[in-house]
């Protein structure tokens, strides 16, 4: 066997066509949809949380937090048809971060290796994971949307086109974060202390539940809190694009953000991380 | 890509390798570290094109931290790796390319087909659908599980998987193949066709392959050999050539006698059923 380091390389054709890398990306998403469809109760789960909070917490809520006239409202609405956005957003966010843990599910089970093998750039293939999460995600909420327009959430005919780009962004963005979190995450267990620090707060904090001017009157520290955080946009942007407005304001957070995140994700995204597994007698 | 491997249901002769020909894999002064814990150590080797080149070694040895960095899942710290000379931290892309890879754990996707499965593969390595689809019904028939094509992939046996497995990591056409332990938890009968599947590919279509395993029944007197041991070669070349420079009789004995020598307290797997071994 001769050792030999430097030899010239067999000649292979350098680079990616635009061809493959749609059809990389169509094939990311399409198994993605697959799970999705194999996994009904995550399907099930994932609409039921939203209407619980629809048609039981808006319901009794409802007497209690009366909501004046707000944009993009041009008139009083129901408390239902003002949760409603934040409730989108809300699948987005579970959806996003179950994506991750999916991908620290995958990655310790190895069928991350299959993605990572790839030859095409693995910042692309995280790019590609990350969208195949959030077209998930946005079935889901027309899924939910199809739901509450029998419950009286009937925003314009074309605002269910209008929140398409809205959803896409804001699920890519959630996506992005969660994806950044798992990427210092070693291993499954760790992960469901990060959640409620992650997606409780984040919900919570934001004008999903309750205006900001509604919170400002309670704490302005906190309202602050609320501006400051990134899934208020998120909520915001939907809202406005689902009455077909767009929120210029949300718009630059939420794309600001998605960018951060999705650098700082693809950046600090390291397979080694459970793949190794520790302690004496482990397979290096 | 332009230099595919010969066609899947080739007959021809494997192309002879010389002295001159580019590696199908270089390893060159590889080290890497966990930590403070050394995994590998100065590794070096290479693997011929069209040639079947077993990686030996105990469980710990090194063996799929090798893998991962030869597949660009971990970054190589110090050191080179080449594939047909393409340098896999510098052109990933090229070098990716050219390889296949069976993991040691089992990747596939249990609750999507066998066809879903290498659709899929074919999705990542950027070839279109048609031609994806005719590749995956050559694949599926050449192992014979072209009548579960449409099974999902969790009714299969644990040699089916792992035909499948291979079928994949040959859909994009690659002209070196690694196996990383691909026989692990399979029966004998599942281990001989495993096994006599790959060295087929070899002679057939002039594929090279790393085969990594801890059973010494796998070898054959024709393979190359290297002796990875605590991340560190221990010995390389054909295995003819190790058993002698060893000065012993057999790939045991000769496992036996460069493992002690290297630790005295390493555990003697000549005393190892391989059959019964388990993987770590």
């Amino acid at each position: 066997m001769t050792l030999t380091t430097i030899h010239p390389a067999t000649p292979t054709r350098s680079g990616f066509s635009a061809g493959e890398y749609i059809t990389c990306l169509t094939g990311i998403v399409w198994r993605e949809g697959l799970r999705f469809l194999h996994q009904r109760e995550r399907f099930v789960s994932a609409l039921v949380r939203p209407l619980v909070w629809l048609f039981i917490f808006a319901a009794g809520f409802r007497q209690v937090l009366g909501i004046s006239i707000i944009p993009p409202y041009e008139t009083y609405i129901l408390y239902e048809v003002y949760i409603a956005p934040g409730l989108m957003a809300m699948i987005q966010l579970f959806n996003g971060m179950q994506s991750s843990l999916s991908m620290v599910y995958d990655r310790e089970m190895g069928n991350m290796r299959t993605l990572l093998v790839s030859p095409l750039p693995r910042g692309y293939l995280l790019f590609c994971k990350l969208l195949a999460g959030t077209a998930v995600s946005v079935l889901q909420v027309y899924a939910f949307l199809a739901i509450a327009w029998f419950w009286d959430i009937t925003p314009p005919p074309m605002g269910y086109l209008t929140v398409l780009p809205a959803l896409i962004l804001s699920g890519l963005m959630l996506g992005a974060l969660g994806m950044l979190i798992s990427s210092g995450i070693k291993q499954l267990e760790n992960f469901a202390g990060v959640m409620n620090f992650v997606i409780f707060p984040m919900f919570f904090a934001s004008s999903a539940l309750y205006p900001l001017w509604r919170v400002e009157e309670g704490s302005p520290w906190l309202a602050y809190l609320c501006e400051a955080n990134p899934f208020t946009h998120a909520v915001e942007l939907i809202r406005f694009a689902l009455y077909g407005k767009l929120n210029w304001v949300s718009l630059a957070v939420v794309g600001g953000c998605t960018a951060v995140f999705m650098i700082g994700a693809i950046l600090a995204y390291d397979p080694s991380r459970g793949f190794v597994r520790r302690g004496p007698g482990g397979e290096a | 890509m332009t230099l595919n491997a010969p066609a899947l249901d080739s007959t021809t002769s494997a192309p002879q390798p010389t002295s001159n020909q580019v590696p199908a894999l270089s390893v060159a002064g590889v080290n890497h570290s966990y930590g403070a814990r050394k995994a590998l150590n100065d590794v070096s080797f290479a693997v011929r094109p069209a040639s079947f080149t077993a990686l030996l070694g105990l469980n710990g040895a090194g063996k799929s931290t090798l893998f991962s960095l030869i597949t660009r899942l971990f970054a190589v710290q110090t050191g080179h790796i080449g594939i047909f000379g393409h340098d896999i931290g510098r052109t990933p892309g090229e070098a990716l390319r050219l390889l296949g890879v069976v993991f040691q754990p089992r990747t596939l996707d249990l609750d999507l087909s066998l066809t879903q499965n290498l659709l899929y593969h074919a999705a990542l390595h950027g070839i279109a659908r048609r031609e994806a689809r005719a590749r995956s019904a050559e694949l599926l028939a050449r192992i014979g599980l072209a009548d579960r094509a449409g099974n999902k992939v969790r009714d299969l046996s644990g040699g089916q998987m792992r035909r499948l497995e291979i079928a994949r990591a040959l859909l994009h056409r690659p002209r070196l193949l690694l196996l990383d332990e691909a026989t692990v938890g399979l029966d004998v009968k599942a281990r001989a066709d495993i096994v006599g599947h790959v060295r087929q590919l070899v002679t057939e279509q002039g594929i090279g392959v790393l085969w990594a395993t801890h059973l010494f029944d796998e070898i054959a007197a024709t393979d190359d050999l290297v002796v990875l041991h605590q991340g560190r070669v221990l010995a390389r070349g054909p295995v003819p050539q190790v058993i002698a420079e060893a000065g012993a009789a057999d790939v045991n004995a000769a496992f036996a006698r460069l493992t002690t020598q290297a630790s005295p307290s390493s555990v003697n797997p000549v005393s190892v059923n391989p059959a019964r071994s388990a993987d770590a």
